[in-house]
């Protein structure tokens, strides 16, 4: 299926990357699996998206759980925790 | 009611008596207004830059401000937001709540403050003298958000 990924923050700057369209397969179907697939391209991706590194991840603008569910379409957003205000 | 992000900066005199308008029933306005310093962990800050999620910063914040205003008994909610450069002594952020009493709205605006900083999707860069870094999260900031949560149910 096809996806959307935005990398923001200092996530983009360790990736070198803001974003992607992505096919993946239809059985990644969940955040913590989009995750573990995006970690095993190696190098920067595997230290970066560790897991333990301190990461947020929302779906279609909304924050999201590992469990939260991956569907054609989607913008999957990983980045730091937020610092605003 | 209202959520602005920005690159100028805001005139909260101005904003507050566009909020409150000729609106009798307004007994009380609290407002918040956070500020770049010079300083942070330590060390001096000479520049700032502001990034934010576009889109998803504006549905954060119409969330947190919907959720105050659910348990609250306030009337109107602004919030303004600033991105891009922002340098020591500007102004970052503007939240401003009327209401008939003023209870609720201190109570509302603070928990609007410490939503905004755990949950909505902003983050610092700051320059300083030894290089450019990212703003680490505060466990101070989860602690000021996690007081607002409802009691957890003591039955396991």
């Amino acid at each position: 299926m096809k996806i959307k990924v935005l990398y923001l923050a200092s996530l983009r700057e360790q990736l070198g990357k803001s974003g992607e369209d992505l096919e993946i397969p239809a059985a990644t179907s969940t955040v913590a699996g989009l995750r573990a697939l995006l970690m095993a391209r190696g190098g920067a991706w595997q230290a970066a998206l560790a897991q333990g590194r301190a990461l947020r991840v929302a779906v279609n603008q909304e924050m999201a759980q590992p469990a939260t569910p991956v569907k054609p379409g989607d913008e999957i957003a990983f980045f730091p925790p937020v610092t605003g205000g | 009611m209202g959520v602005r992000i920005q690159t100028k900066d805001f005139d909260a005199g101005a904003e507050i008596a566009a909020l409150r308008g000729n609106n009798p029933k307004i007994g009380a306005v609290a407002s918040f207004i956070g500020v770049c310093r010079d300083a942070n962990e330590g060390t001096a800050v000479t520049k700032m830059t502001l990034e934010h999620y576009p889109g998803m910063t504006e549905k954060a914040l119409e969330k947190i401000v919907a959720e105050a205003k659910a348990r609250w008994d306030v009337m109107e909610v602004l919030v303004v937001h600033r991105v891009g450069e922002l340098k020591p002594t500007d102004q970052i952020v503007l939240v401003v709540v009327t209401g008939a009493h003023r209870g609720e709205a201190f109570a509302a605006c603070e928990f609007i403050m410490d939503y905004l900083k755990t949950r909505a999707p902003f983050w610092k860069k700051e320059e300083t003298p030894q290089g450019a870094r990212w703003v680490e999260a505060r466990a101070s900031d989860d602690e000021a958000a996690q007081r607002w949560e409802p009691p957890k149910s003591s039955a396991a």
